[in-house]
């Protein structure tokens, strides 16, 4: 039993519904009870979809259990197919149907439906929703798809035609999946390169049956296609991308992977493409994105993509990373270690708090979990995984993959940091009657602050005065801050003064200061520069 | 405008009973479309100030309150989810241990909370889980400083505002009970926004000199006393058990509308006036002003919205009383009223007041109440909000109902706002000339 107060991903029966709502006439019966239809919300309203998803609830409720929910499920199926006329049907249960153990596919099969029916067996005490979404997709290409005796082989069919390949992954409710997919498709077709089927997003079955037509796969989300694309490899194969094309180089990387796995040559895309990220980023106008502490946290694809962009791009140090995706834990802890940190694998939204809390990062790239963290903390944010708000389906076109992918990166992660920078001249000018420090960081939230509570807000929250719950400082009584010290470290810029804080309070404990003065904080400064 | 004699609404209060038993209604046992009881974390959590939720469940469970609440994250929020896991179902761990285990971590990291609700799933209920034991077993461990009480929100015993009733109904049996000497009281029940209690309070104080307390409180520690003395109103609709076990503990239940709107609010009011013998010369006298106001609030929305046709899917049982307030003060006409579970008694005072034509159902088969609402063709559906863009983008114009709970809607001064919630649809459909859009 676990203690949860938010959750990073849903049961993976909702993976499950990300597969079946992209798609096209599937239709998925979901043996749960009433209130599992909460789901439905997650697509109609943060995507927006003008569509139901093409889920069949049975709601069971209490009266039913025990004498009739496996005839109630069935009901269900016949009664959906005769009013949807789906061309694939896939079966399953939500947690409490699990339990009850009707076996939805074996009820299913036993109806001789017309059409195909996949049934899913997504444990949901064990599992998430990138699991759930894997499991569902993987499942679905292994009943649709032909038998590799029914293919012929792939050098004749090579002759005389340009290279084609699949674009597996991206699903309904998926964190930009919908301009990536734009932003790929260009990309691929530019090389000259035919797209053979992109799935599960727009993908009928039909469309399934096809993917053994392409010569290689574009693996654009590692946690929902990889399990597809592994079996297509084994039963086709059919090789695949291993690159995710966030950020410039990423993107170069891809590209190359592309020119091999299709045997033509990308000199001239590698010359002519590119990205405005290289030269921003070279401008002195980002001199002072150097070495800005960076904390990020997401999907494991998104964030080992987010650190390299951060580091290599954008001349970050990244302070620290992690990942709530234990299926690629080892992938995460990789990059890692590449920079030097211990990546945090964890679902627990508090260990995460905490960890930034500890980091005191300058910037946190993370899911709406971590904006909300970093707002809390007083921290500049960009979010750059799932999961989704209604924020991350922005009207505008705006993928993170490919190259204009890399130009909406360096806008949403440099954006919060000059915001920093600007709320940090206006303060210096605070004495001017035009200006009041009252105001809260705009770019921070709510930036209302009315007379009463003007005092208050003056000083932007403090990392350990802003929680009261997380962090309980033990040991030793932290050291007292004299008047002026506390004035002088109000000049300091808001977004790294809980850092400086911090420090000054850690180096007065270890030396037994009780009282900081200015001398203390400027010892302090000294002896953690670096 | 003519100020119009109030009498119609005080001679209906009287009416009541004989209400629906001739009217024909559409019971349907399909797919329902609602949320589940643990729905009512979200309002009950932030009423009752000193008091966490535990959601003792599934991922599903942890995952529904957080996408129902929208991404509303708060500093920290006082609910929870003890997400079961494979250990406790493969017996590898004692489920009871685990429980006690979880809710010793988060005591020790709310030492602010007073009263803890051990909130039963679909999962604990199918594994037999006994939160009720668990609540007594837990209550003796944390004495004094907490009390935990336990009921059920799930979605194969509770639908959305049922939630509400159980905590409700737990809270009763909690209840002080009221001393021999006890002068006869008002009880209020229901989860109201703090200004809409006051605003009663201050109603209640100009009636007579009874006294008059609210359930849910906003403290934990300050619950209110019940006995043969105690008068009770309902303030919501969906408060069935609730009022049994009132009713059992000795209150007595003033049967009334409900007070949305002028009329409903009037006649709520009066019902309490009535029981405590206040004349109704006098009642008259402390109601006019509000009523007035909140007719005078009415009639731009009325403008609006008179002769528009509205249907109801079901979804917090707030269906039947904002029909009867549509209709009967703002001249729309109810098509279907959709209602997930229909108490004929509670709600006896409301459908006599429907208009004939109205279709009431109870229950849900989704697909098909869809089939007749689009049949229906209703200048405005009220609905949940996994169906509310669906039917915007087929051109029809919608209210998601899940505002009705959110905001505060009930009193003479929220009567205009109330209105702007189903008038607003309209409003913005007049405003906007965007392709696509009609
Ligand atoms: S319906 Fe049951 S399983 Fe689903 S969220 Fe509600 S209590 Fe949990």
């Amino acid at each position: 039993m676990q203690l949860t107060l938010w959750t990073y991903e849903g049961p993976p029966h909702v993976g499950a519904m990300r597969i079946a709502t992209a798609m096209k006439n599937v239709h998925y019966v979901l043996h749960a009870p009433q209130g599992d239809t909460y789901a439905d919300l997650m697509f109609t309203m943060i995507e927006r979809r003008d569509r139901r998803p093409p889920v069949t609830y049975t709601t069971f409720q209490a009266r039913d259990l025990g004498s009739d929910t496996a005839e109630l499920f069935k009901r269900s199926v016949v009664e959906a197919h005769d009013r949807h006329r789906p061309d694939l049907m896939i079966v399953g249960a939500s947690c409490t149907a699990e339990l009850i153990q009707d076996d939805p596919g074996g009820l299913a099969a036993g109806l001789d439906l017309p059409i195909p029916v996949v049934p899913l067996e997504l444990p949901a005490y064990q599992k998430k929703e990138n699991w759930g979404a894997a499991e569902t997709f993987y499942q679905i290409v292994r009943a649709l798809t032909k038998r590799p005796h029914q293919v012929a082989a792939s050098d004749e069919r090579r002759q005389d035609r340009r290279p084609r390949c699949n674009l597996l992954g991206p699903t309904a409710l998926g964190f930009r999946h919908r301009d990536d997919v734009v932003e790929i498709t260009r990309l691929v077709a530019t090389l000259g390169i035919d797209i053979n089927v992109i799935a599960p997003l727009d993908a009928s079955p039909a469309d399934i049956a096809r993917l053994c037509d392409a010569d290689f796969n574009i693996v654009l989300y590692p946690e929902i296609a990889m399990n597809a694309a592994t079996y297509l490899k084994r039963t086709f194969g059919q090789p695949m991308t291993k690159t995710v094309p966030i950020g410039v180089g990423a993107t170069m990387d891809f590209i190359d992977e592309l020119g091999a796995l299709a045997g033509i040559d990308t000199t001239e895309a590698r010359a002519t493409l590119g990205s405005r990220l290289p030269w921003y980023s070279r401008s002195v106008d980002s001199t002072y994105l150097t070495g800005k502490r960076v904390f990020i946290f997401g999907d494991a694809s998104h964030v080992v993509a987010a650190a390299r962009v951060a580091a290599k791009e954008l001349g970050f140090t990244v302070a620290g990373l992690g990942t709530y995706s234990r299926e690629f834990a080892r992938e995460v802890r990789a990059a890692a270690e590449s920079y030097g940190v211990e990546a945090l694998i964890t679902d627990d939204y508090l260990a995460v708090e905490e960890r930034v809390q500890e980091l005191q990062p300058e910037l946190v790239l993370g899911t709406q979990m971590e904006r909300h963290i970093a707002k809390r903390l007083g921290i500049p944010c960009a979010v750059i995984s799932a999961p989704v708000h209604v924020q991350d389906f922005p009207a505008r076109y705006s993928p993170q993959m490919g190259f204009e992918g890399a130009n909406v990166l360096f806008d949403t992660w440099v954006h919060p940091l000059m915001m920093g920078l600007e709320e940090h001249l206006l303060a210096m000018f605070r004495t001017d009657f035009e200006f009041q420090d009252g105001a809260a960081p705009s770019h921070l939230g709510p930036g209302r602050v009315d007379a009463t509570s003007a005092a208050v807000a003056a000083e932007p929250p403090l990392p350990a005065a802003a929680n009261s719950t997380a962090e309980t400082l033990e040991g030793p009584v932290a050291p007292k801050w004299a008047d002026d010290a506390e004035t002088e470290l109000r000049k300091i810029p808001f977004f790294v003064r809980g850092k400086a804080r911090r420090n000054t309070e850690r180096f007065a404990t270890d030396r037994g200061v009780t009282t900081i003065s200015i001398e203390t904080l400027y010892d302090a400064k000294a002896h953690y520069s670096r | 405008m003519t100020v119009v004699p109030r009498t119609s609404a005080l001679s209906h209060a009287n009416a009541s009973g004989t209400g629906c038993a001739d009217r024909p209604v559409i019971v349907e046992h399909g797919q329902r479309e609602v949320f589940c009881g643990l729905t009512s974390i979200i309002w009950l959590h932030r009423k009752i100030q000193d008091a966490f939720f535990l959601v003792v469940g599934s991922r599903t469970c942890a995952h529904l309150i957080q996408s129902a609440a929208g991404v509303m994250i708060f500093a920290e929020p006082r609910f929870a989810t003890a997400i079961i896991d494979e250990r406790d179902l493969a017996g590898l761990a004692d489920v009871n241990e685990e429980l006690d285990r979880v809710v010793a971590q988060l005591l020790s990291r709310r030492p602010d909370i007073r009263m803890l609700f051990l909130v039963g799933s679909c999962p604990s209920e199918v594994i037999k889980l006994d939160l009720p034991r668990a609540a007594q077993r837990l209550s003796r461990t944390h004495a004094p400083a907490v009390k935990i009480l336990s009921y059920s929100g799930s979605g194969i015993e509770t639908t959305f505002t049922q939630g509400e009733d159980a905590c409700l109904t737990a809270l009763v049996n909690e209840l002080p009970q009221e001393t021999d000497a006890a002068i006869p009281s008002l009880l209020v029940v229901g989860s109201l926004a703090e200004v809409v209690e006051d605003q009663l309070n201050r109603l209640f104080a100009s009636l007579g000199t009874f006294d008059v307390a609210f359930l849910p409180p906003r403290k934990a520690e300050a619950l209110p006393a019940v006995g043969p003395n105690t008068r009770f109103l309902l303030a919501q609709p969906f408060l069935t058990d609730t009022a049994r076990a009132l009713t059992e503990r000795g209150g007595r239940h003033l049967p009334a509308s409900f007070p949305l709107g002028a009329r409903g609010t009037t006649d709520w009011l009066h019902a309490a006036a009535q029981a405590f013998d206040v004349p109704d010369a006098h009642f008259r006298d402390v109601t006019r002003a509000g009523e007035e106001r909140a007719k005078r609030a009415l009639e731009p929305h009325r403008f609006r919205l008179a002769g528009k046709s509205v249907f109801f899917f079901p979804d917090s049982q707030l269906e039947i009383p904002l029909a009867r307030f549509l209709s009967e003060e703002l001249g729309m006409v109810p098509l279907e009223v959709g209602s997930p579970y229909l108490n004929r008694r509670i709600m006896a005072a409301e459908i006599d007041r429907l208009p004939a034509s109205v279709q009431l159902s109870e229950g849900q088969d989704v697909d098909r109440q869809l089939d007749r609402c689009k049949a229906a063709k209703p200048d405005l559906v009220v609905c949940g909000l996994g169906l509310a863009n669906p039917l915007e983008a087929q051109g029809l114009t919608t209210k998601w109902s899940i505002e009705l709970l959110f905001a505060p809607t009930q009193g003479y001064d929220q009567a205009g706002d109330l209105a702007a919630l189903f008038s607003r649809p309209f409003e913005r459909r007049a405003r906007l000339e965007v392709p696509g859009c009609n």
